[in-house]
């Protein structure tokens, strides 16, 4: 997950797609984002590699949306309704999730444990 | 009050020497009647008993029975018999003599020199005057203005001389300084070469232009002012530059200062740290360095088992029983000593809460009269040594206690603490202010000669005195009961550039780490 400047990023990503709950007139997803360019990534307690300014996810709701929809914490957002968000301040990540006009959210997300599993199967499959 | 404690200071140092002279705990135990503790001050008898064999087996019967029991005993200071203070103080009478020549050597050398230096101008002026005033040449408008400028310069050149040469000497060296020979010789040597000149230019041949004559004069005031300023530059201001770092460590308890002084000689280095030793330094008090050596002596007595006689069989045993018993004290001597010190802190502070409550419970009893009291009884209105005189008995058991159990009783005698007191009514001092004299002990200077035990100072030192301090240079400065070990240190050389910040770089960034629920 480590962003190497003049590569292109590679990583195992995950579908999920998340419906929004309409409460009193606010659409909210269930879960809260942390990070981005403007942000410091030294903070970040998810991020493997500090000087990674993505956008993570922090904390999740239980029961909301995002938990039914498999979303977990500490997951990176590596696409959000197909518009990349790994280059993108905060603010606009979070206006990019929380447009009134869309009712569904279709983000790609990126852990460590998916990785890990795609290696074990690569890694099985050798064996075979 | 102890009102004899010099005599008290010398006959405790005589008294130490005597008890470290005892081999061995069984002339300890069996002299324990003679052998007397710490506070009584009066004659003591130290007896020196070679370790004596007790077995009754000997083939020889040729030693003496009474070989073992014949005592030396040397007895210490007592009332009747002439103490060491008073025999150091006979020799003294006779030095105090020699010193006073020594010290007004320098001063006499000076005085001469100057007059020499200031008579000579006038003399150049004077003989063509007195020995041919016929053929002499009128001296004109220039010449006179010279004469104000030589009167001038050589009153100037008068008060230099007394400034920087004729003072009393602070110290007697035991050589004499380098520069100040220098320049007395050069001195001389720029006078004789310009009699030497006169003597054959002008008084042989009669010169008969008084205006160089005068000129010639003038000439030798200014160089006698600027051999006066290389004297300043070299005797006064070369050593205002610090450039060395001592380090100044006494022997006996270890007390260490670290001064900045510039370019000296050995012997002048000696003597700025001896005047900063009296400054800076806390009395030394042999009273508290007792315990180490009592530490000390135990040890030394535990291990050494000597047997003078031959006889081995039957003190074979006896002496292995020894050496355990004495490693055995020497696992517990640590031991011994931590619970020692942490008693003696127990004590000391206890004894110190007591004799601050006992002085400020004093200080309350006198105030300073004010207007309205004037018309209280004369018998209360008291002056200030009556004052001191009321309140002492109150605190002075105290004070007496804390002092006995800090060692420190013979630093201050009665009427010292008496004038102190008074001292400190007159100027309003707190009880506390008071109490600082004696909480701590202060610097040597504080308290009168006769309490130093450092008078006589002996410079030890492998390089000439006279030569230069330098990086690394150690001396030793011994007086009679500890000594001063100085090393010198250069001090670095520092390099130091700059660097220049636009007032305007200074920006910052705010770094955040938000978190938004969506």
């Amino acid at each position: 997950m480590a962003y190497v400047p003049g590569n292109p990023v590679t990583a195992v990503v995950e579908r999920i797609e998340i419906q929004k709950l309409r409460e009193g007139e606010h659409l909210i997803l269930g879960f809260s984002i942390g990070g981005g360019i403007d942000q410091d990534p030294l903070q970040n307690p998810f991020s493997e590699d500090k000087t990674d300014k993505g956008v993570y996810v922090t904390r999740i709701t239980p029961g909301g949306p995002a938990d039914k929809a498999g979303l977990r914490k500490g997951d990176k957002i590596m696409q959000v309704n197909g518009w990349d968000v790994t280059m993108m301040t905060h603010d606009q990540a979070r206006k990019r999730l929380t447009k009134k006009k869309e009712d569904v959210v279709r983000l790609l997300v990126t852990r460590k444990s998916l990785e890990e599993a795609v290696k074990k199967s690569m890694g099985h499959s050798y064996k075979q | 009050m102890d009102t004899e404690s010099t005599h008290s200071g010398y006959s405790y140092h005589s008294s130490r020497s005597g008890r470290s002279n005892r081999h061995g705990d069984r002339s300890r135990e069996r002299h324990k009647a003679s052998s007397s503790k710490d506070s009584s001050r009066s004659e003591r008898s130290v007896v020196i008993n070679p370790p004596d064999t007790p077995s009754q087996d000997s083939p020889t019967d040729m030693r003496d029975d009474n070989w073992g029991e014949t005592t030396t005993a040397v007895t210490g200071t007592s009332e009747l018999s002439v103490s060491q203070e008073e025999v150091v103080g006979l020799g003294k009478g006779i030095q105090d003599r020699t010193q006073g020549f020594r010290r007004y050597l320098p001063l006499a050398v000076g005085s001469c020199v100057g007059l020499l230096v200031l008579a000579t101008p006038l003399v150049f002026l004077l003989l063509p005057a007195v020995m041919w005033p016929d053929r002499l040449q009128a001296c004109g408008a220039a010449c006179e203005g010279l004469f104000l400028s030589i009167s001038f310069k050589l009153l100037i050149l008068l008060v230099a001389i007394w400034a920087l040469f004729l003072r009393p000497g602070r110290a007697s060296l035991p050589r004499v300084c380098v520069y100040r020979a220098f320049l007395t010789t050069l001195t001389l040597l720029l006078t004789m070469s310009y009699w030497l000149f006169y003597g054959v230019r002008i008084l042989d041949a009669q010169d008969e232009d008084y205006h160089g004559i005068v000129q010639f004069s003038v000439s030798l005031v200014d160089s006698q002012l600027f051999v006066h300023y290389l004297a300043v530059v070299l005797l006064e201001l070369r050593q205002l530059q610090l450039c060395y770092s001592v380090c100044v460590i006494r022997s006996t308890d270890g007390e260490t200062r670290h001064y900045n002084i510039g370019q000296l000689s050995i012997q002048r280095a000696a003597l700025s740290i001896l005047e900063y030793y009296y400054r800076d330094f806390p009395l030394h008090n042999p009273a508290l360095l007792s315990a180490s050596k009592h530490r000390a002596a135990k040890h030394l007595a535990g291990l050494k088992v000597y047997n003078v006689d031959g006889a081995q069989s039957g003190n074979g045993n006896q002496s292995r029983a020894m050496v355990t018993a004495a490693s055995k004290r020497k696992d517990s001597a640590h031991n011994e000593l931590y619970y020692e010190e942490a008693d003696y802190e127990r004590r000391v502070r206890k004894r110190r809460a007591r004799l601050v409550v006992a002085v400020e419970e004093a200080f309350t009893h006198v105030r300073r009269m004010k207007k309205e009291d004037e018309r209280a009884s004369p018998s209360d209105i008291m002056d200030v040594r009556e004052a001191a005189l009321a309140i002492f008995p109150s605190m002075a058991r105290a004070l007496q206690k804390y002092l006995r159990t800090t060692r420190r009783q013979h630093c201050h005698s009665m009427e010292s603490i008496q004038k102190h007191l008074a001292f400190c009514l007159v100027n309003n001092m707190s009880p506390k202010a008071f109490l600082e004299a004696y909480l701590a002990p202060g610097p040597t200077l504080q308290y009168g000669p006769e309490r130093w035990m450092a008078d006589q100072w002996t410079l030890v030192s492998e390089a000439s005195v006279t030569s230069g301090i330098k990086e690394g240079t150690e001396f030793l400065l011994k007086c009679l009961d500890f000594s001063l070990a100085v090393t010198v240190k250069s001090i670095p050389y520092i390099r130091l550039t700059e660097e220049y910040i636009d007032p305007k770089s200074h920006k910052f960034i705010l770094l955040l780490q938000s978190e938004t629920s969506v």
